[in-house]
């Protein structure tokens, strides 16, 4: 990838990035973020590369820690994310989201 | 394998980035959260699988071994996590996503040619290790390993600066030769900084540094796909790292703070818990025993839980009261405020878990117009939901939200660790009302005091 071409596709996904959360009530934020970090664990993907290319034995140890972290990353977030929309629905449902300010101690 | 031409990879990760997409759309309503999660996971089955049918990967029994291992050891401990524990989980997953990127972009040093992948592999090293041990801190202060205060020292700004100038000198090195030394410098420096950069944070503002260390894993993601020329992890990356700040600033606007406020209030001296000044007035503090005197002789209690019924875990003491109160012909409600705790609908969720009947659970608009005939309310780690300023302090940080008017009570009973102020950083005025008392300490360790004096009654 040249730079401009990475420089595009960055800014361009900076845009949708702002663009799709904009609207989200305050009732979504903790499982919205717990979404958001399911789908950084897609850095799997990078680290089944580096594991695939792996020649040397300490290459591939490292490449392997990296799988890991990143499995646990990505499963765990989609598992968590799926239970704490389910505790959240039944209760969320029928009732409007709320758009209060402020949180206390 | 090599089945698949790149184009039709290219064309299966655009797909999954779509999925990615449509993810955090779907995430952001309530009626298509789950939905949404679901063609998110869709999404990244899509892009694993493509990966290992369009590469040369050596070393297949190895990864899919360690992927089983990863799945099964995630798997389980996301099922049976209890719902207390969930912020922490999250940072937890956080921390790894952003320890593997760090590694990955490790890896890629010697393979760097030119400027531009050497810098996005310098970041992807500093910014992964800062949100890996970042998210590591924040995970013992939610399962209070460490204590949720906020935790400074002298000359801390001064050595976060010499860290973070140490760091971009590595980096600068890193960019330049690749030299080993400099790597494993600008990682040790990372992870010092992530250390350094949420140490100071208060516990009450935890989830926002979450959401805060989220965006950053996303960006360090982003640039571990401009080092590896994959072009689904730079839009994933982006995505995360792009409505991760949004999400933290609307998290740390719903509550009345600001990120640069929660960040740099530690290192200007104040507590981020609460940086207004408190005051001396009087206020007056009273013994488990006298309140189990109040609440033994009443006829009609109002619990107002917060945030500190919840960190201390006393929602079983919380229960266990309430039912001995209970068996003395005492009428008991819960006044639930919508945006009490730390996550949305954290107090509904914390009474199910003590097996507190539903119908107890009265929401803010039930329960205001009963106040006026309860005895006694009493308010268990919560504040600015009962501030009256939110009422009558015009320019207040939280005037116009709806509060819990705890104040029209005959009594009210604060049980709170300390005079400091809530999340808005604002005195609470009922705190000084002649019907106030306050029994300080940890609201596990009082409603337990309380308890046994009331059985003793």
């Amino acid at each position: 990838m040249d730079a401009v071409t990475t420089l595009t596709i960055f800014v361009l996904a900076v845009f949708i990035g702002f663009e799709v959360v904009s609207k989200v009530s305050s009732t979504l934020h903790t499982p919205l973020m717990s979404g958001a970090n399911a789908i950084h664990g897609i850095i799997l993907v990078g680290a089944i590369i580096v594991a695939g290319q792996a020649e040397s034995i300490g290459v591939l140890v490292v490449a392997l820690i990296a799988t890991l972290l990143a499995t646990i990353n990505l499963v765990g977030g989609f598992v968590v994310t799926d239970r704490m929309l389910d505790m959240f629905s039944g209760r969320a449902s029928g009732r409007k989201a709320p758009e209060k300010k402020g949180e206390q101690l | 394998m090599n089945v698949l031409a790149p184009e039709w990879a290219a064309a299966l990760y655009l797909v999954a980035a779509s999925c990615f997409i449509l993810a955090l759309r779907g995430l952001s309503s309530p009626k298509s959260a789950r939905r949404g999660n679901l063609i998110g996971a869709t999404g990244a089955v899509i892009a694993v699988i493509t990966v290992f049918l369009s590469m040369k990967i050596d070393n297949l029994p190895w990864i899919l071994g360690t992927i089983a291992v990863g799945s099964l050891i995630a798997a389980p401990v996301s099922r049976k996590v209890k719902m207390t524990q969930m912020p922490q989980l999250v940072a937890l997953f956080n921390g790894v996503g952003g320890g593997a990127a760090a590694l990955v972009a490790l890896l890629e040093v010697p393979h760097n040619t030119t400027v531009w992948s050497g810098i996005a592999t310098a970041f992807t090293i500093l910014v992964g290790s800062v949100s890996f041990s970042g998210s590591c801190i924040t995970f013992a202060k939610l399962q209070e390993l460490i204590p949720t205060r906020p935790l400074t020292f002298r000359g801390q700004p001064v050595v976060m600066a010499l860290v973070l100038a140490g760091a971009l000198a590595s980096a600068v090195v890193v960019v330049m030769s690749g030299s080993l030394l400099a790597v494993l410098a600008l990682l040790g420096l990372g992870l010092a900084a992530g250390v350094l950069l949420v140490l100071p944070v208060g516990g009450a503002d935890v989830p926002i540094v979450i959401s805060l260390l989220n965006a950053f894993t996303g960006l360090t993601v982003a640039a571990s796909g401009v080092v590896l020329g994959n072009v689904l992890l730079l839009v994933a990356g982006t995505l995360v790292g792009a409505s991760g700040t949004i999400l933290t600033r609307a998290m740390a606007s719903a509550m009345g703070r600001s990120v640069a406020g929660i960040i740099f209030g530690a290192f200007k001296g104040g507590s981020t818990a609460g940086s207004a000044t408190v005051s001396d007035r009087p206020v007056r503090s009273s013994s488990a025993e006298d309140v189990a005197i109040l609440l033994g002789y009443a006829q009609k209690v109002i619990v107002v839980p917060g945030y500190g019924l919840a960190v201390a875990q006393a929602q079983h003491v919380m229960a266990e009261l309430a039912q001995a109160l209970k068996d003395r012909d005492i009428e008991v409600v819960y006044g639930i405020h919508s945006v009490a705790g730390r996550m949305p609908g954290h107090m509904n969720v914390l009474m199910a878990e003590a097996n507190v009947p539903y119908e107890d659970l009265l929401e803010m608009d039930e329960v205001n117009p009963q106040f006026k005939t309860a005895d006694v309310a009493l308010v268990v780690g919560a504040n600015d939901v009962v501030n009256p300023a939110a009422k009558t302090s015009v320019g207040s940080p939280i005037y116009g939200m709806p509060i819990l008017d705890a104040a029209a009570a005959r009594q009210v009973v604060f049980l709170k660790r300390s005079m400091r102020p809530g999340f808005a950083g604002i005195e609470n005025e009922l705190l000084f009302e002649p019907q106030t008392t306050v029994l300080f300490g940890d609201a596990k360790e009082s409603l337990s005091k309380v308890l046994s004096s009331v059985r003793a009654l």
